[in-house]
């Protein structure tokens, strides 16, 4: 039982790790800002879940309270991110 | 038991964020990504969430872990909206498949205004 449930476990982190290495290629490849910004607001929900699954593996629910801290912190960014691409393209055409 | 349904959940969860982000890395344009990596990165987070919540099955935990899927559910339609706001003013080049963009015809590029004149015929973009 004790097996399953940490082989579980396994394949989902190695799953989590996968996704990780296909948003960082989006990341990298991705050809405009808007591709790189849904790319590492995606990376950052893959955070949060591999800090999800570690506090199940590590029987400490203390680092729910870091989920929180960061999704407060990427909405904030996705938000000013998006506001920067609209402010640069004010920008362009007020010149 | 418990520990069992709340690693099955938990692979479930691995699962649906390991879609979205092929999604994002496999589909052609920004709105198709947008369109894989929210829904999917959701559905995922809250179900890690949730197995965590059985896995420790107290009030405190599941308050928690209530209270962030709530601000998911809220936060992440709002950032990808805001997001593709933007990406369609900066002239985003969509997919060559697509079919029609009704919105074309019906926004004006320079004031970010939205009309609704039914006399415009929409046309296809290809």
């Amino acid at each position: 039982m004790q097996t399953i449930i940490s082989m579980l476990h396994f394949i989902s982190v190695l799953l989590l790790c996968g996704a990780a290495l296909l948003t960082l290629a989006r990341i990298l490849v991705g050809p405009t800002l808007p591709d790189r910004v849904v790319a590492i607001d995606l990376m950052s929900i893959l955070v949060m879940c591999i800090i999800a699954i570690y506090s199940v593996v590590s029987y400490n629910d203390i680092y729910l309270d870091i989920i929180i801290a960061l999704a407060l912190v990427t909405f904030l960014g996705t938000i000013a991110f998006a506001q920067f691409i609209e402010w640069q393209l004010s920008k362009d055409q007020h010149e | 038991m418990s520990e069992l349904i709340s690693s099955i959940l938990g692979l479930l969860g691995a699962l649906f964020c390991f879609i979205a982000a092929l999604g994002v890395l496999r589909m052609p344009d920004i709105l198709l990504r947008m369109h894989a990596s929210t829904k999917a990165g959701t559905l995922g987070i809250s179900l890690l969430l949730i197995s965590a919540a059985v896995h420790f099955g107290t009030f405190p935990v599941t308050a928690k872990v209530i209270l962030i899927i709530i601000f998911m559910f809220i936060a992440n339609p709002i950032a990808a909206h805001v997001l593709a706001r933007a990406a369609y003013f900066i002239d985003i080049p969509l997919w060559k498949g697509t079919v029609i963009d009704e919105l074309r015809e019906h926004y004006d590029q320079k004031t970010h205004e939205l009309g609704s004149d039914q006399n415009i015929p929409v046309k296809k973009t290809h």
